[in-house]
């Protein structure tokens, strides 16, 4: 119920942006994301976006994950 | 596909599985909260990865399974009555009630109609202008939001024959009715990404407080639940229980206040009725006022049997986190996907169809 996937935004009409995942695209709302960009991941839940993805928060997690595993190997 | 792929990278998992294992001493029990949680743990054998010490047991956050019978009985009388077309997500369409289904209402006759999106029940009201178009609205604050965005679309449009059954329910207050209930102790919170992607990790903050225990927020890839496992260890062994996001790409503190502003602007919380847990105050959303004609509960009124739980069936304590589905007797046996006896076994949330289908034989 709470699945929420990201998927890229295309292009944007009004309170509608075309999305796509692998390929896939679909119509969806931005009523809950005014803010979104043409090019933004948003999280896509039952038709809406529902946030939009934080790449710079996202590359932070991925070197915090590299970190905690760099750590991991030297014990 | 973008911050999927790299989130499941098996290298960086099996490392970070080790690092838990060097940090945890003792043994604890954590919850998630959401079934797309349990789902994701199973799918990717996060039990089988991390360390014995750390136990999970899975939580009320199936919005099809904490559905109460008498609240689906309710959606299953409105689908017969007539001029209706009862619109819902599809999980619910299979749940038994007490005495049929919304399957069951379809295949009597009932004009029911499974929808991705609330925008398309919209539409199905816009083109059926002499129906009347009911959505069964179920859900959490993931999805509160967009149920408001169709009703507030539906008045600015002039889309008068739409209505919503909110069944909407609310996920701090159950946390706190599931930690007062004390059944099941609990050392830490596996916190719903999505559902906090709307309101943030300050709703939170009443479980360190008041409980002494900590909530990280995930997300659904594998490397996002084993960082929050990894938190959460790590607060455990170091005695200072908190609030944190292991999931900020999805989750800002403050959530979505579009979205927030949205679900104030239709709903108002209300007591609600949970399957396995009774009714539990201010858990729930109701329709306000001022997008009453949109109530469903107000247009239509249905008489109702006195509801009837399944014999045997332990959804209810597998929703508390009492018991896991190897609790239950019917599990696997009378009770399949096939032919499921409890939500649990339908929905795609659901514990139980997690067990059957990730397999139950690491306990």
């Amino acid at each position: 119920m709470c699945l929420a996937v990201p998927v890229r935004v295309v292009s944007i009409e009004g309170d509608e942006a075309e999305t796509e995942i692998g390929g896939v695209r679909y119509r969806a709302s931005i009523a809950l994301t005014p803010e979104v960009m043409v090019g933004d991941y948003v999280l896509l839940h039952t038709g809406y976006a529902i946030g939009v993805v934080d790449e710079a928060e996202a590359k932070e997690t991925l070197k915090l994950l590299e970190e905690i595993a760099s750590v991991s190997e030297v014990h | 596909m973008k911050f999927i792929d790299e989130y499941q990278n098996s290298e960086l998992a099996g490392k970070l599985a080790h690092r838990i294992a060097n940090c945890s001493t003792k043994p604890i029990r954590l919850m998630e909260f959401c079934g797309g949680h349990t789902h994701a743990i199973m799918r990717y054998g996060i039990r089988q990865l991390v360390p014995k010490t750390v136990g999970m047991r899975s939580g009320p956050g199936c919005p099809v399974c904490v559905t109460a019978i008498a609240d689906l009985d309710k959606a299953i009388a409105m689908a017969h009555l007539p001029g209706v077309i009862i619109t819902t997500f599809g999980d619910i369409v299979r749940v038994p009630g007490s005495y049929s289904s919304l399957q069951q209402a379809k295949a009597e006759g009932a004009d029911m109609r499974i929808v991705y999106s609330t925008i398309d029940a919209v539409e199905i009201a816009r083109v059926n202008p002499k129906k009347s178009v009911i959505f069964v609205g179920i859900g959490f604050e993931t999805t509160a939001p967009t149920i408001a965005a169709s009703i507030i679309k539906a008045r600015r449009e002039g889309i008068e024959n739409f209505y919503v059954l909110s069944l909407l329910k609310l996920t701090p207050p159950i946390m706190k009715a599931l930690l007062d209930l004390g059944e099941v102790r609990l050392d830490g919170i596996i916190g719903p990404g999505h559902v906090s992607a709307i309101i943030g990790s300050h709703p939170y903050e009443f479980i360190p407080r008041d409980y002494n225990i900590g909530c990280v927020i995930s997300g659904f890839e594998p490397l996002d639940i084993l960082l929050c496992l990894n938190k959460l260890v790590e607060q455990i062994e170091g005695g200072k229980p908190k609030v944190e996001i292991a999931y900020p790409r999805g989750v800002k503190p403050q959530g979505n206040k579009k979205a927030l502003e949205l679900m104030n602007a239709v709903f108002e919380t209300n007591s609600a009725n949970w399957r396995g847990i009774g009714i539990v105050p201010q858990s729930g959303l109701r329709i306000n006022k001022k997008y009453q004609h949109f109530d469903a509960n107000r247009a239509f009124e249905v008489s109702l049997e006195s509801a009837r739980e399944h014999k045997g069936c332990r959804c209810g304590d597998i929703l508390r986190g009492v018991a896991t589905p190897l609790g239950c007797k019917l599990f696997g046996k009378v009770c399949t996907p096939e032919d499921p006896v409890g939500p649990c076994m339908v929905s795609s949330e659901g514990a139980c169809a997690a067990y059957y289908q990730y397999g139950a034989s690491y306990e």
